[in-house]
């Protein structure tokens, strides 16, 4: 399925933004598509367009000069919120966004972004501090990520250490993902099912009638 | 079993996870059996593209069911869709259903409603069962004791394909919510002031049990409406131990168990709740005998103040980043700090959703809403969250009341909650809404929503700006209206 998540080193895009929701990220009106097709120009649709489609102004730090290709994500506390809608960890992808630093996620954007190549990277509130002031200070500062080691590479050579669920960050290293590993149970399931009957029928003709 | 003493004691939530464990590798998750996957056309697409792809089949469809909420227009069933992307997408859920043989409640069948109303209606929902579907509110079913989730697209090919689901073992929160609720006051306010003194994100990694007496004294669909907003708290999941008025719900549902399988099942269910002695990761209690109808003034759910407050002050705020969040969201509400929320003016209200649009809900608005008129500046919609609750609204002669008192009547959808079908906000405009998200755009971009209780919201609607319901002629007796 996806490509091996491998090491990488890029400037940061700030988002000084606490508790941002999924709404944000990609706003419900973009969400009746069939496929995973467009949503990097929707990311943050309503944060960096005007009603008639023209850039707001200022722009929007995505927009702004230098930041097309940047693939971290600096933003405020607790990031992705809401709706479990799986558009929003698609768009940062599509976007070029692999690792988003926050001191806080989500639980099922946290779950969604593992999935599909975008690290939620949980640091404490004085790193998070930290990590702005030096970002605010030197907008082009390079960071240096790296998965295996769990680690992320200041320009100051100071690193900052992160946590990953361990069978995540596997999935990730070796790019294959959960579906695999859950069909090679498969054997697993039907005993467990053989032994646990269905609780319920979904099928119209199991409906009681009257 | 709970009587059992070999076994230390369990939480309710503990004991549905411990029945559903399939198997566990050292250092993965555990691989969790689903009972019920409900599905809507949203967030389900991209999965059935990725089962074609990989060329697998839908391991139980009779543990699948679906239907249409989020994108489906409110206007008359005959008229056709405005929008050809909802429409394909719609078209797409059908063809998708019946390639892999799925039961779909859609547009006509008279099922069809958003899918956290449906679940319980058909008595698909049950005590002790896991259920997920790719959407953040299924912690509505935890209501009957079920461990209901929200789940990703990538995780509902999962389920298609395997009926189960990698997950970590989630941390306990236990709610336990005392006292008695006072007249004009109600399930909404109960989670509303919950989630502003916990924050949007208190919940994280953890899963809510409500317990005490006042959740004791809900209704099944006051239950939902608390459980329904738990994620809003940051808890993918809120679960609410079965008893006599969640076995006096189910009985005789389509898909609840009959006769012998019914007792055996009520045998089961009555094991469920948390053991004496059993222990949580966190605690909170919360005194409804003091809570005020609540309602929002900014732009997430935690930003909840009781409606006789005043909208706070960010250069109050202890923390910078906690008062540069404030500033931001009464910006974009254009609320000055310290001004009163009542009075405030109004120029739609929403009453629907699966937070607040049962029939119980609409019983409420009605009562209100009885010889009164919605004020000459307000547009006032009432959605019913599905088309059974429509056809009981009717047989009721609630249309009839909201109709005279100059609301709008339409079909059952998700609606003005999210803003994807056409009913939507203008910008700039305030709306006070029964649904569960006010976040930035929500409603329609640029609109601006203060969350609330359906009581608030038609008392809100006759005044034409914020109003407090314990002021309704005949509250007393509005508030002792039932339902199940
Ligand atoms: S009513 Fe609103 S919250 Fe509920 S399922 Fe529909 S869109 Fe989601």
């Amino acid at each position: 399925m996806a490509e091996p998540f491998r090491s990488f080193t890029s400037k940061v895009v700030p988002l000084h933004a606490e508790n941002v929701d999924t709404d944000q990220v990609v706003p419900a009106r973009y969400l009746k598509i069939t496929d995973k097709a467009g949503l990097a120009e929707v990311l943050f649709r309503d944060w960096r367009f005007n009603e008639d489609g023209t850039l707001k102004d200022p722009p929007f730090v995505l927009d702004q000069p230098g930041m097309a290709g940047r693939n971290f994500l600096l933003v405020g506390d607790n990031f992705g919120t809401g709706s479990s809608r799986e558009h929003a960890p698609w768009a940062l992808q599509a976007w070029g966004i692999r690792a988003v630093i926050s001191t806080g996620f989500a639980d099922i954007f946290r779950g969604n972004a593992l999935k599909n190549g975008v690290v939620p990277v949980v640091v404490d509130p004085a790193t998070h501090a930290r990590l702005f002031t030096m970002i605010d200070a030197n907008p082009d500062a390079e960071l240096t990520f790296d998965l295996a080691e769990q680690g992320i590479l200041l320009p100051d050579g100071t690193t900052i250490d992160f946590d990953i669920d361990p069978f995540a960050k596997l999935m990730l290293i070796r790019g294959t993902d959960e579906m695999g590993y859950l069909l090679d149970k498969l054997p697993a399931i039907e005993a467990w099912e053989s032994a646990h009957p269905g609780r319920v029928d979904t099928r119209p003709e199991a409906a009681a009638t009257g | 079993m709970s009587g059992d003493r070999s076994f230390p004691p369990r939480t309710l939530v503990e004991k549905i996870w411990d029945a559903h464990v399939v198997a566990e590798d050292p250092g993965a998750p555990t691989i969790l059996a689903v009972d019920l996957h409900l599905v809507h056309e949203v967030t389900s697409p991209q999965a059935f593209t990725g089962l074609r792809q990989r060329g697998l089949t839908v391991r139980h469809p009779e543990r699948t069911v679906a239907t249409a909420d989020h994108s489906v227009p409110t206007t008359p069933r005959g008229l056709p869709f405005l929008d050809p992307m909802a429409a394909a997408q719609v078209q797409q859920l059908d063809t998708n259903c019946r390639e892999f043989g799925i039961p779909l409640h859609g547009i006509g069948d008279p099922s069809q409603g958003i899918v956290h109303v449906i679940g319980p209606q058909l008595g698909l929902t049950q005590p002790g069962m896991t259920i997920v579907c790719g959407d953040s509110h299924t912690s509505t079913h935890g209501a009957f004791g079920a461990l209901a989730f929200g789940i990703g697209t990538s995780e509902v090919e999962m389920v298609l394909a395997t009926q189960t689901l990698l997950q970590r073992r989630p941390m306990t929160y236990e709610v336990r919510v005392d006292g008695t609720l006072a007249p004009g006051v109600g399930a909404k306010d109960i989670i509303l002031a919950l989630i502003a003194r916990i924050g949007v994100a208190g919940g994280t990694g953890h899963v809510f049990e409500y317990r005490g007496e006042a959740i004791r004294a809900l209704t099944m669909e006051q239950r939902m409406t608390i459980c329904n907003m738990s994620i809003e708290g940051g808890a993918r999941a809120g679960l609410i131990a079965p008893d006599e008025t969640t076995f006096a719900y189910l009985k005789g549902r389509p898909h609840a168990p009959q006769g012998a399988a019914w007792d055996e099942a009520v045998a089961y269910w009555r094991t469920l709740p948390t053991d004496e002695g059993a222990t949580y990761d966190k605690s909170i209690v919360i005194d409804a005998s003091a809570l005020e109808p609540m309602v929002t003034y900014g732009t997430n759910p935690g930003m909840g103040i009781p409606i006789s407050g005043r909208v706070p002050d960010p250069a109050a705020a202890g923390d910078p980043a906690h008062g540069r969040a404030l500033e931001k969201a009464l910006a974009y509400m254009d609320l000055t700090p310290g001004q009163a929320i009542l009075g405030q003016a109004v120029d739609v209200v929403f009453i629907g959703s699966c937070t607040n649009g049962r029939i119980s809900d609409l019983r409420l608005a009605a009562a209100a809403l009885k010889g009164q008129h919605v004020a000459d500046t307000v547009r006032m919609m009432i959605v019913p969250g599905s088309d059974e609750v429509k056809r009981e609204a009717e047989a009721e002669g609630l249309d009839e009341i909201f109709r005279a008192a100059g609301a709008e009547w339409r079909e059952a959808g998700c609606s003005m909650c999210i803003a994807m079908n056409g009913d939507q906000l203008k910008p700039g405009q305030y709306a006070v809404s029964t649904s569960n998200r006010n976040f930035e755009g929500r409603q329609g971009k640029g609109g601006r929503t203060f969350l609330a209780s359906p009581l608030t919201a038609a008392a809100s609607a006759i005044a034409g700006v914020v109003a407090d319901p314990r002021l309704l002629p005949g509250i007393e007796a509005a508030s002792g209206i039932g339902g199940r």
